[in-house]
């Protein structure tokens, strides 16, 4: 265990993946997640590994696949048209089995949209974005240190069902600083052995890395083998935070920043007496539907609170299942919702009030407000 | 008695996919052939890419892995920059190689990556059946240029070789045919040369060889070999365009 150090998000999110054991790195630059690559093309070689800075994402992701089917243990990082970028060859990895870690410290879209934090990639992440069906196992950091603490981890969850993680961070994990600190790892020692590798095959048989099968039943077959590998995923690998669970009536629900910001406003609400808590899924997917059976029978109401027009609140309402009404509250394009305003948007959802947009505007900025529609679950 | 012709040990006895008298087949002996001569079969690694060569990997008996469509440099990067001891190569079409895998192609040779590419030039798409590829003839008919390739409206055809032969980072690039024997034999010694330049680390080879396509270019396999003979070569000029250079 090491002493705090005061870190840069990205800087930690690389160091981190080097205390992992991850010796390839293989990116193209883009804003806000430069320092990720400018700290391994530093760090890497120091560590025995191989930087390489890519023509382009497309090619990037491509490099990932190479090197994840020769047995090594290998990320890349990128931000939202990036990762657009990549899309393809991710569905070619999970296609394949291979382990790889994918970071996206994402930004504000659609097209080349702004530079600013976001949350808007969730869908994309969540849900496919490339072609065929897989899934990719997202996680949603909301702290410098655990940001680091789940890079560590991610690289064993990908070795370990043989499939591509992603770190879903925003713009402001990757640009602030804060302390972090280190645990020991194994590096290296903890890469599993990997005997379907592409290494030449001297004394055994040949390997393959393959993602095409022609023949339909082949196929099937290939498929519903993800998909009982996914299912195991669901059952193993869900990861959320629940507060004050036992004795609230309102929840408020978000993921990264922003649930930092929903935990200040349920803080200073319940010292004011109002029955608040809190649902923070750290595993985006698999998503943490258990988190909301547990408070199935008293949630009167949940505030999903989003750095887009609406994303995971999809999943929340898919998980609550009709029992009470989900409600949304959002910024995009690297506005971040305020403090005041999610807490008069909880307020209003407590006092059974239909919102209008203009109750949520906060004089003491210059902020417009976003979407302000509040649409029960049934 | 002695036998004087047999399968290579590094091709697999399996029945292939491609059409009667696709030089497909004879590049993959080629290769198969350097393969053994070199005696790396253990340490060699292929990277299949999208084309009727998608199923490189069921005729080689070597590890194999499969790429998208034109990002078989990329990947042969990642694998071989994980085992810089072991043989890489690329098996790519034109399709492949010269239009959706241009970016790939280029920056591989720009970064002097110690690979081997082998290239496929039939002029055609083949596998998705026949339409025009950037290398496709000025004037020749396929399936999307139905009257003919016309330069105004559809450029020229790109020559790949000559372009590569300008990067720094490439050591070897060479065009041969298949067309017949003699070409064959000159085909297989720049082969032998391209997997010798990158056991020795000198970086970047490519062999680009002109090949048929029977079925898309609507001829018989006899025909064929004249038509890469009386119209390719004319337009792709044979010969080592870069050597030892860029080490
Ligand atoms: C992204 C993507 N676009 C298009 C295709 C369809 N496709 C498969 S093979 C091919 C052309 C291959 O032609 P070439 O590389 O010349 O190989 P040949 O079959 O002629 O040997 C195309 C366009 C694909 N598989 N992936
Ligand atoms: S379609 Fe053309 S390139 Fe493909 S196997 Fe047949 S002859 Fe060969
Ligand atoms: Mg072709």
């Amino acid at each position: 265990m090491s002493e705090p150090i005061l870190m840069k998000g990205n800087e930690a999110i690389a160091e981190a993946a080097i205390r992992a054991g991850c010796k390839y790195f293989f990116g193209y630059p883009i804003t806000p997640q430069n320092e990720i690559p400018e700290y391994m093309s530093r760090k890497l070689p120091e560590a025995g590994g191989v930087f390489i800075q890519a023509e382009s994402e497309v090619s990037s992701i491509n490099m990932v696949y190479g090197a994840a089917g020769a047995g090594a243990r290998v990320m890349t990082s990128s931000s939202s048209p990036g990762i657009s970028l990549m899309m393809e060859g991710i569905s070619y990895i999970a296609g394949a089995e291979l382990p790889c870690v994918i970071v996206n410290i994402s930004r504000g879209g659609p097209g080349l949209g702004g530079i600013q934090p976001s949350q808007a990639d969730y869908f994309q992440a969540t849900k496919g974005g490339g072609h065929g069906d897989y899934k990719l196992i997202v996680y949603g950091p909301s702290s410098v240190q655990e940001a680091c603490d789940l890079m560590i981890k991610a690289f064993h969850v990908a070795d370990k069902y043989r499939n591509p993680v992603m770190i879903l961070g925003d713009g402001m994990i990757g640009q602030m600083m804060e302390p972090v600190v280190f645990r020991d790892e194994p590096g290296d020692a903890a890469i599993p052995e990997k005997p379907w590798a592409t290494t030449g095959n001297e004394g055994r048989q040949s390997n393959l890395i393959t993602s095409i099968y022609l023949d339909p039943e082949v196929l099937d077959a290939h498929n519903w083998n993800l998909y009982r590998k996914y299912k195991a995923i669901e059952e193993n690998e869900v990861m959320y935070e629940s507060y004050h669970e036992d004795d609230s009536e309102w929840f408020l629900v978000a993921y990264g920043t922003v649930a930092r910001i929903c935990i200040s406003v349920m803080e200073k609400m319940r010292k004011e007496g109002f029955k608040v808590g809190l649902i923070r899924p750290i595993t985006l997917w698999p998503f943490p539907k258990v988190a909301f059976d547990e408070v199935a029978g008293r949630a009167k109401a949940f505030l999903c609170v989003e750095m887009s027009t609406g994303q995971m609140v999809e999943d929340v309402r898919l998980a609550v299942g009709g029992k009470a009404p989900v409600h949304f509250y959002g910024r995009t394009g690297g506005a971040v919702p305020l403090h005041s305003n999610i807490e008069k948007r909880m307020r209003d959802v407590i006092a059974g009030r239909t919102p209008v947009v203009t109750d949520y505007l906060d004089t003491t900025t210059k902020e417009v407000e976003g979407d302000e529609t509040s649409v029960p679950a049934s | 008695m002695k036998p004087v012709y047999l399968r290579p040990k590094s091709l697999t006895d399996t029945v292939t996919h491609y059409c009667p008298g696709c030089t497909h087949g004879i590049a993959h002996r080629l290769v198969a052939e350097v393969i053994d001569e070199l005696d790396i079969q253990g340490r060699t690694i292929g990277v299949a890419s999208v084309g009727c060569s998608v199923f490189a990997y069921n005729y080689f008996d070597v590890d194999f892995q499969q790429a998208a469509h034109g990002r078989a440099p990329a990947v042969a990067t990642g694998i071989k920059r994980v085992h810089p001891d072991k043989v890489v190569f690329t098996y790519q079409g034109d399709g492949d190689l010269a239009s959706i895998g241009a970016a790939e192609i280029v920056h591989a040779a720009a970064r002097r990556e110690n690979i081997t590419v082998i290239f496929l030039n039939n002029a055609i798409y083949g596998m998705t059946g026949g339409q025009m590829a950037p290398t496709t003839l000025p004037g020749q008919i396929t399936t999307t240029s139905p009257f003919g390739r016309e330069h105004k409206t559809q450029g020229y055809p790109l020559r790949m070789s000559e372009l590569l032969s300008a990067i720094e980072g490439a050591y070897y690039i060479a065009r041969c045919s298949l067309h017949n024997a003699s070409h064959i034999a000159r085909a297989k010694r720049a082969i032998k040369q391209a997997f010798r330049n990158q056991i020795e680390g000198k970086g970047f080879s490519m062999v680009e060889l002109l090949s048929t396509c029977p079925t898309n270019w609507r001829l018989t396999p006899v025909k064929a070999l004249e038509w890469v003979e009386k119209h390719m070569i004319p337009v792709y000029p044979l010969g080592e365009f870069r050597v030892g250079e860029g080490e």
